[in-house]
């Protein structure tokens, strides 16, 4: 039985209502996205949800008290939260290259947790 | 004695800044300057820590520490010179600059200047609740400042009041990191910040949102230890038989932005009401000649990549003003009326000289319509430039691009005009 199911593209801030038509376990109409990534997302967000993770972790020995971290590509919706706690247990040592690994697979979901800015070591005086 | 003299002076080092001297080098301007008061520049990014940045600038899904470094490095590969933890005290309309930094004050004259000093949050004095004033009430970006660069969580259990982007950016922060958002009220019928934020930040971590609602009390001496919710009628007068009172410990504040404004009045430069900030023309140059302005102190614009397309302009017409290779003066500004359902224009007014080859006109409008909508840009009644959109936001703003052609057709009309109205059959 076909269902039409509404969903807000969240790629870019146009933000579109997607109408998408499900049956049999796939998206086989869209309408209502202005381009076509929107039909992507639709598919994406009824089969598998995604959304990319993005957080701070502490830091030790830097010119900051906090490195920003993301997720180098979305993670399944699902494990934000256990992936975000995973995280609040990090701490980093200054100086951090920004693309490096903070955490990999986290969670064993094949995605790495990245580091998204340089900072560097703080200078003992 | 002379004064240390630079081509183009920027004051600020956020995105606006950081886009505008790299442009305005760009442009042929030999020396150019950027005076931040932080230790680094960038503005309001560094805390920004989510994605969501340079998409239509870089066309890749940037977090705001990503976006600032790649215009710093362009920034300095352009050799824009900065000068970090100074804050500029005064400026005038002769374009002197009062710096304070390194713990000295000093003196500094520009050819061009450029104001990009961002906005601020709307404070708490703004608003009108009642209760004392326990600790534990703060605004979403102070929030945002404490929890991504200090490390300092503010509260355990939250309740936010507005629905603007940063407010559901922080809703979703703060559940990341461990605490409680027990409920979001906004005051208007609808949310106020972008569909995507209600979607990843609201609706997928199941915040309570409350629309037409407000915080009419705040409940605790020294620290908050409740707020009092209130439904609303159309007027925004709370209906009191709706009453009801959530325990929590902090309540954040994201109810606006406002333009960061205070250099600017010193220099006598124009102000608009509608936008609170400074009134412009094509090239974002205020109405003191020399003295442009770029960014969130111009209006608060919802996206990044738009302050930094407006900024670049901005630094390309400054160097053009040192360089001499177009002035206004010979002409005699026009002002762009408002017309149906618009909320303010920027620029306000226009210089239609010949050699005017670019315009861009940003707006917003007064009251959503969900609907296919026109807006439209009128030179005496007639049509200059049309475009269809599938609806129209009061948050979301709206760009008009005009052709040289389209340009041309302004010249010598004496009303000029913009309306937004549902798409007509
Ligand atoms: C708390 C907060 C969170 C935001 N989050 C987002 C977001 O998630 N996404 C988004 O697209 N937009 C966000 N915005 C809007 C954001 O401000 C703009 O998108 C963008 O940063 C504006 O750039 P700007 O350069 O105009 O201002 P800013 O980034 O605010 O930069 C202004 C700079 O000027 C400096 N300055 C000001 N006065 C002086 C002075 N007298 N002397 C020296 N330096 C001075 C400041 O220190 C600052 O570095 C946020 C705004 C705020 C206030
Ligand atoms: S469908 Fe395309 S334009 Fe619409 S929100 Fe998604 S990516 Fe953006």
């Amino acid at each position: 039985m076909a269902e039409t199911r509404e969903i807000i593209c969240v790629t870019c801030p146009m933000g579109c209502t997607v109408q998408a038509t499900v049956e049999n376990g796939e998206v086989c109409d869209a309408r209502g996205q202005a381009c076509k990534r929107g039909v992507a997302f639709a598919r994406e967000e009824l089969l598998d949800p995604r959304r990319m993770l993005t957080a701070t972790v502490a830091l030790k020995g830097g010119v900051l008290r906090r490195s920003p971290v993301r997720s180098e590509r979305p993670l399944p919706k699902a494990m934000l939260l256990r992936a975000a706690e995973v995280l609040r247990s990090v701490t980093l040592q200054a100086p951090v290259a920004q693309g490096q690994v903070v955490v990999a697979d986290i969670l064993g979901s094949g995605v790495d947790i990245i580091a998204s800015r340089d900072i560097a070591a703080e200078v003992l005086s | 004695m002379s004064l240390p003299h630079w081509d183009v002076v920027v004051i600020g080092g956020g995105p606006a800044g950081m886009a505008a001297a790299s442009e305005a080098r760009a442009e042929g301007a030999e020396r150019v300057l950027v005076i931040e008061r932080n230790t680094e520049a960038g503005g309001i990014l560094p805390q920004c820590v989510h994605n969501g940045f340079g998409l239509r600038v870089f066309g890749s899904d940037l977090t705001g520490p990503e976006y600032a470094s790649r215009w710093l490095r362009r920034a300095e590969m352009a050799q824009v010179e900065f000068m970090l933890q100074s804050m500029v005290l005064e400026i005038n309309a002769d374009r002197r600059v009062l710096v304070s930094g390194a713990g000295k004050l000093h003196e500094l004259s520009a050819g061009a200047l450029v104001l990009a000093t961002g906005c601020r949050e709307r404070p708490r004095g703004a608003l009108n609740i009642a209760g004392s004033r326990p600790a534990g009430i703060l605004t979403a970006g102070t929030a945002q400042r404490l929890v991504n660069i200090e490390g300092y969580m503010p509260g355990k259990r939250y309740v936010i009041l507005g629905s603007g982007d940063i407010g559901m950016i922080m809703a979703r922060r703060l559940t990341l990191a461990g605490a409680q958002v027990l409920a979001m009220a906004e005051v208007l019928p609808y949310v106020s910040g972008l569909r995507r934020n209600l979607v990843q930040c609201v609706h997928d971590f199941d915040i309570p949102l409350h629309t037409s609602t407000t915080v009419t009390r705040t409940i605790g001496r020294e620290r908050l230890e409740a707020v009092e919710l209130c439904a609303v009628d159309q007027h925004w007068q709370p209906l009191c038989e709706t009453a009801r009172t959530i325990a929590c410990d902090t309540l954040l504040l994201s109810v606006g932005l406002l333009p960061e404004i205070e250099l600017a009045r010193m220099a006598h430069v124009g102000l608009d009401p509608l936008t609170g900030g400074a009134r412009v023309d094509e090239s974002l140059q205020t109405s003191v000649p020399g003295v442009f302005a770029a960014g969130n102190m111009v209006h608060v614009y919802d996206l990044v990549d738009a302050v930094t397309e407006s900024a670049l302009r901005a630094g390309r017409q400054a160097a053009r003003y040192v360089l001499g290779n177009r002035l206004t003066t010979a002409v005699t500004p026009q002002t762009i009326e408002l017309g149906v359902n618009i909320h303010h224009v920027v620029p306000q007014v226009l210089h239609l000289t010949p050699e005017l080859d670019e315009l861009v006109i940003e707006l917003r409008v007064r009251s959503p319509i969900e609907q296919p909508v026109r807006v439209e840009f009128l030179a005496d009644g007639e049509r200059v430039v049309s475009q269809r959109l599938r609806y129209a936001r009061p948050s979301e703003m709206i760009v008009l691009t005009l052709k040289p052609d389209e340009i041309a057709c302004l010249q010598r009309a004496e009303h000029l005009s913009v309306n937004c109205r549902p798409w007509e059959s």
